[in-house]
């Protein structure tokens, strides 16, 4: 594993720690998600993340309301559009940001990438790059959780476009004959990459969970303390035993599906459509319950605290190619290079 | 003195492991009940929090498994058809086999696949007679075919132990296989080679159930022509060491494999010998015909089965070369 960086930037003395019980600290982490997916748009375009992103800007009521309902030994999966609930779940932004560019000092010492970072010291098992697959993953650890009985609690984030993978209504199954203490959060923002839900999903989300006698909420996603409240039940239900739960968060993405988009002109939706969803930002929401001046600071100190991870992320090595095949295999076999010598 | 079964001895393996190791679990289907045999009395012995039978929902319970896996347990998944490790091939390679390297080493994931009679079960036709270790091989996840009880035992308990995802196939064809045992069973590391008989002329490398048609084909043919019969046990990471080391005494080889021929775990054997090994002779495989489907009349299922007559023709080709 790659050593930890030997000094973190200011703003970042406790990675991991991601308080998320006062408005404030919910503000906080939204205005640092938001200024995070902001920071890496300009990187991707810039050269300095390669690949791309799958931006999460507009959905962060979403990951901040359910991880504030999360307590510390808890665990979740995430989807190719991570960023915000891994940063919502306590990850360094740093580090987060130098996965991103590919550089050592990443989470996963550059070996994932936007689409697979984890931190497996905080429960993240991981984004994951194909849709749906995290979800039973996350029923294994409630299942491994519930024969502990350790009380703790699995999240499973998804799309809407994971409501038509067979895996997902498989692991809703099981959770709900187990009565396994999972949370699955669907986040619908109306579109799998572009086809739009209303032509893509029969029935209902609610419905489907609830065919399964899973209890289902629908959510405004655009509202940090709505999300916050239903996680919260959902989450102390599981814990106490009641099983799973479901819930479907209505939100939207501002930005394309990936930041490849922005170079394509797709007319999947009409700019009326995201004006109107940008007019229900969760940001100022959140902000309106605060006092201005505590706003501003938080907003300086999410400023800086990005400035630092900037400057950390670009500042951090590239891996060495001689360790391109680090950690295949966790007994250290060393496969067979490419090529006779 | 025990007469040990081929399946018995996975039996064993898995309710050792058990009872050596509180994260071990097991999760599969009709495993309850024992339907295929190695799980046979671990339900009572072990209770439903660690056996746990689960519904027809083979791609969410190998994924759960990883779940698993990540959060401490070292679970073991049954498979009773060969055929369905192509439904969780994405759970198995995209997933499992991935974290490791995608996670930077934060993670790894502890779970065995079995698969309880892979290979053609005579009468079982197309959708249940494929023996796709090849493909793990290919995508680099551990992959074991043991031939014998004992093999069976002592892999089945690495491969629990081991911190990666591996699959273990037991062929049909070799669970009738019976072994009089006078030791004491132990764990067999992976990636080791065995020499079932050893010989000068020829080394032929046989997979899982042909060992035993190998070692037959050898004692017929014994008085014209020296058989090295080499068991690799571990297809991947398979004991080259133990090849060339054999090669170095032979000089000659052919494959013995239930793989389809394009792209199979005997064309990798005989590329790598070809490229770095000793060869006095051009190698020879006999295998499953190429994109193999195998038929449902008896005799249509045998002709696409690698067999003894196929390997002797073989052997009498390699040893045409001085």
């Amino acid at each position: 594993m790659t050593a930890p960086p030997a000094t973190l930037p200011p703003g970042s003395a406790a990675p991991g720690s991601a308080p998320l019980d006062t408005p404030a600290e919910r503000y906080r982490m939204l205005r640092l998600i938001r200024g995070f997916e902001e920071l890496a748009l300009g990187l991707v375009k810039a050269g300095a993340i390669p690949g791309g992103i799958h931006p999460y800007i507009g959905q962060e009521a979403v990951a901040v309301g359910v991880c504030s309902a999360l307590g510390p030994a808890d665990r979740l999966t995430s989807t190719h559009r991570g960023h915000g609930h891994v940063l919502a779940r306590g990850a360094a932004p740093h580090r987060l940001l130098a996965e991103l560019a590919g550089r050592v000092d990443g989470l996963n010492g550059g070996r994932g990438g936007s689409m697979h970072a984890a931190d497996l010291s905080l429960g993240i098992l991981g984004a994951n790059g194909i849709v749906g697959a995290g979800a039973p993953i996350a029923v294994g650890a409630a299942w491994t959780a519930r024969q502990a009985g350790d009380g703790r609690v699995a999240v499973a984030f998804f799309g809407d476009g994971a409501l038509n993978q067979g895996v997902l209504l498989e692991s809703f199954n099981l959770a709900a004959m187990w009565r396994l203490p999972v949370v699955f959060v669907c986040e619908n923002n109306g579109y799998a990459t572009t086809l739009p839900a209303a032509t893509a999903v029969a029935g209902s989300a609610t419905g489907r969970a609830a065919a399964f006698g899973i209890p289902a909420e629908e959510v405004d996603g655009m509202d940090t303390e709505a999300v916050r409240a239903a996680a919260l039940r959902a989450v102390e239900r599981a814990r106490s035993g009641g099983g799973p739960g479901f819930l479907e968060c209505r939100t939207y993405r501002y930005e394309g599906h990936h930041t490849m988009e922005r170079r394509m002109k797709l007319h999947y939706r009409t700019p009326e459509e995201v004006e109107a969803w940008r007019a229900r930002d969760p940001l100022p929401r959140a902000a309106a319950q605060l006092e201005q001046p505590a706003v501003a600071e938080l907003d300086d100190a999410v400023a800086r605290q990005l400035a630092a991870a900037e400057e950390f992320a670009l500042a951090s090595e590239h891996p060495d190619p001689a360790g391109a095949l680090d950690h295949l295999y966790a007994d250290g076999l060393r496969p067979r290079a490419g090529a006779v010598a | 003195m025990t007469r040990l079964s081929y399946t018995k001895a996975l039996n064993r393996a898995i309710a050792d492991e058990l009872a050596d190791d509180p994260a071990v679990c097991v999760f599969g289907e009709d495993i309850g009940a024992g339907m295929a045999g190695p799980t046979l009395g671990l339900l009572d012995r072990f209770g439903p929090e660690r056996i746990v039978d689960t519904p027809l929902s083979e791609q969410a319970f190998t994924a759960m498994a990883i779940g698993a896996a990540l959060t401490g347990r070292r679970p073991v998944l049954e498979f009773q058809i060969p055929s369905l490790l192509f439904l969780v091939f994405e759970q198995l390679v995209n997933q499992a086999h991935k974290f490791s390297l995608m996670t930077g080493g934060q993670a790894s994931v502890p779970l065995t696949c079995l698969v309880p009679g892979s290979g053609s079960r005579d009468g079982w036709a197309g959708q249940h007679s494929d023996h796709p270790y090849s493909l793990f091989a290919h995508a680099g996840v551990k992959t074991v075919v043991p031939a014998t009880p004992t093999d069976a035992y002592g892999l089945l308990r690495s491969a629990i132990r081991d911190p990666d995802p591996v699959v273990v196939f037991a062929p049909a064809a070799a669970l009738p296989v019976r072994e009089t045992v006078t030791w004491d069973l132990a764990p067999i590391p992976l990636g080791r080679a065995r020499i079932h008989r050893p010989g000068t002329d020829v080394t032929v490398v046989a997979v899982g159930h042909l060992v035993h048609d190998a070692l037959a084909v050898a004692d017929e043919v014994a008085e014209d022509i020296s058989v090295e019969v080499l068991d690799p046990r571990t297809l991947y990471p398979l004991d080259w060491a133990a090849l060339a080391a054999s090669l170095e005494r032979t000089g000659r080889l052919v494959v013995f494999d239930d793989s389809n021929r394009s792209c199979g775990f005997a064309a990798e054997v005989l590329a790598t010998a070809s490229e770095e090994m000793r060869l006095i002779a051009p190698p020879r495989r006999v295998t499953r015909p190429d994109g193999a489907v195998l038929p449902f009349a008896p005799a249509l299922d045998r002709a696409l089965q690698p067999g003894r007559e196929q390997l002797r023709h073989a052997l009498h080709a390699v040893l045409k070369h001085p």
